[in-house]
């Protein structure tokens, strides 16, 4: 037994999917036509656009950024942001953090990796937070977490859902501990909107990992992925290291979350606005039942 | 039709008869309109003999049919928007429990229920409606959800009972079960139970707590199965028969005992047989229990369903017997 911990495994080199392969997948200029990794078909990429980038093929979800997600979500011109010009500080005096960030705000157009606002879901008013995954690998710092609280505390004030749409690599490194309190903040922001009754739905897209799924990402009344998400707190490299096995093919996907009780439905981004709408209009404030004819 | 029972043999084969008949007549110029007339004329009265006066066992066989309409049968019929929410949020999703929002007559509402499969296939995934622990805290979780959003909440009880495994006693069956009588004994919102087919024990009882509780006509409530008791009892489960008999299992045996509200009746021949009409049937009396439990203000709630169960139960003290203050 002992002996096995200091021999040299012979398997061979594992292939991971790593999230960084897949952003750089996306910076590549995107031409008329577009491959599907998953089955890999030629798609035209003006179809996939119109399909919400959902492979008219096999369904696989190809990632979205935040302007795609607000226009395809929430009704047409209806989203007003909030903070947008709220920027990040460098409080570890981390070396490259700055420029980093500022090479990222050039190349997304954001100043940050989440994106706040209010908008309607089929004239369903609610508060709203997608993660951008191109900024920073969707990284939580101060700025994610003030803004996401803030956007609860709107929500809270308004008495409306709050709706969130998470894409997050984890913690940002370079904020350190300032980086962890934020799952605290969101979470304490949250239990007080829901102790006023406020209605959450999160919405866990590619990739949730980290400090994000262990806050806000796992804490609604509804807790809903797409298919094929990867969604989990430890990567799978570090599990697999730890426990020296390795993990099954689907572990950590939407689908194995659903089937481990973590998840009440994988929503396809196709069906998502009519679903979420119909949730939203079940949780109106209403009157008194009254019997009528269905 | 398939999936007759025994004792309802007589009507069926009258019933053919005159089937039989009426195709001859259409295929002969013979008058045959007054025997028919008869002859239907005692399938009534066969049918109400038999459909009327059921035996125990016979209610036992109906509410196990394999052709019994299921929680997700009532709930399509019965309401609108139904989304289903799957999980514990701790280990998995039991599929012997769905549970989700629906809206009523368009009113809100949480909806759960225990959930057999219509096929082997289906069986296997639901476990032939026998709920693990995780089932139970999946619809403890929508209770309390409902609980948040002040939606009424409506389960259907059908279940032979709570899964005897291992994995089940590992997990904390006793304790999940537990846990939900003693939190629907609290839930601010109100709670409407209706027994559907077997009310299997404390698996049927799990999702039970309510401040009405409803019974079809030919459902069952039990602490034990007859197959179970008469094991334990006499010792030979072919005795079953007899145990359902004395076991006070059926729901008016329950209304007599004071346990359920009403009972909700059934079609001739039991549920199977129209579940459409059922469905109608099972409707008017949520339309009456949600507009007598809606004026009612969280206080008055909790009471009337504490009151419903301390009721419960058969006692005397000594003295009391021989008059003695």
């Amino acid at each position: 037994m002992l002996k096995e911990l200091f021999t040299k495994t012979k398997t061979k080199p594992k292939k991971y999917a790593t999230i960084p392969s897949k952003a750089a997948k996306q910076d590549v200029p995107e031409g008329i036509m577009t491959k599907c990794p998953n089955c890999k078909k030629i798609l035209y990429t003006k179809e996939l656009n119109k399909n919400y980038k959902v492979c008219t093929q096999c369904e696989y979800h190809f990632q979205m950024n935040s302007a795609e997600r607000i226009n395809s979500f929430l009704d047409f011109e209806s989203f007003r942001e909030l903070d947008r010009e709220m920027v990040s500080g460098n409080p570890l005096d981390f070396p490259g953090y700055e420029e980093k960030l500022e090479q990222d705000r050039k190349k997304t157009g954001l100043n940050e990796a989440v994106v706040t606002g209010i908008g309607t879901v089929k004239g369903y008013e609610a508060a709203i937070a997608i993660m951008d995954a191109h900024f920073r690998m969707g990284s939580m710092g101060s700025v994610v977490g003030e803004k996401i609280t803030r956007a609860i505390e709107k929500a809270d004030e308004l008495s409306i859902p709050f709706i969130i749409f998470t894409a997050s690599g984890g913690a940002r490194m370079q904020e350190g501990v300032l980086s962890l309190m934020q799952m605290a903040k969101t979470s304490v922001a949250l239990k007080r909107f829901s102790d006023h009754g406020g209605l959450i739905i999160s919405v866990m897209t590619h990739p949730t990992t980290g400090g994000v799924s262990a806050s806000f990402a796992s804490l609604g009344d509804y807790n809903f992925a797409e298919p094929g998400a990867l969604i989990g707190f430890a990567g799978r490299r570090i599990i697999e290291q730890t426990i020296r096995e390795e993990l099954p093919e689907d572990f950590q996907t939407a689908e194995f979350l659903l089937k481990q009780g973590q998840l009440d439905a994988v929503i396809s981004r196709v069906d998502m606005k009519e679903k979420i709408a119909a949730i939203l209009d079940i949780h109106q404030p209403g009157g008194t039942f009254e019997w009528q004819e269905n | 039709m398939a999936g007759e029972l025994e004792f309802e043999k007589p009507v069926v084969e009258l019933r053919k008869k005159i089937s039989e008949l009426k195709e001859y007549m259409k295929n002969t110029d013979v008058d045959l309109t007054s025997e028919i007339d008869k002859l239907e004329a005692r399938l009534q009265k066969l049918e109400t003999e038999i459909y009327g006066n059921m035996k125990p066992w016979e209610r036992v066989q109906i509410a196990r049919h394999p052709n019994r309409p299921t929680t997700l049968e009532y709930i399509s019929l019965l309401f609108t928007d139904f989304f289903e929410c799957h999980g514990d949020r701790t280990f998995g999703d039991d599929e012997a429990i769905v549970g989700g929002i629906a809206k009523f007559h368009g009113y809100p509402i949480t909806v759960i229920g225990h959930q057999r499969g219509k096929d082997t296939k289906e069986n296997i995934r639901r476990n032939f409606g026998m709920p693990h622990p995780e089932g139970y805290r999946k619809a403890l979780r929508l209770m309390k959800q409902a609980e948040k959003f002040r939606r009424p909440i409506i389960s259907f009880i059908d279940t032979k009972g709570a899964y005897p495994g291992k994995a089940a006693e590992e997990r904390g069956q006793s304790e999940a079960i537990a846990r939900n009588l003693f939190e629907m004994a609290g839930l601010r919102v109100p709670v409407i139970c209706v027994v559907i087919g077997e009310g299997g024990s404390g698996g049927a009882l799990a999702l039970g707590v309510g401040n009405y509780i409803h019974m079809l006509e030919n459902s069952t409530y039990s602490v034990i199965s007859p197959e179970g008791a008469a094991a334990l009892l006499w010792k030979d489960s072919s005795l079953a028969k007899k145990a359902a008999e004395t076991m006070k299992i059926t729901a008016p045996d329950l209304k007599g005992l004071g346990i359920i509200d009403e009972i909700i009746p059934e079609v001739k021949g039991g549920a199977h047989k129209d579940l459409q009409q059922q469905a109608k049937y099972i409707d008017k009396i949520l339309i009456d229990s949600m507009s007598k439990l809606q004026v009612l203000d969280e206080e008055t709630l909790l009471n009337q369903r504490y009151e419903k169960y301390k009721r419960i139960g058969e006692f005397s003290f000594p003295t009391e017997r021989i008059g003695v203050k």
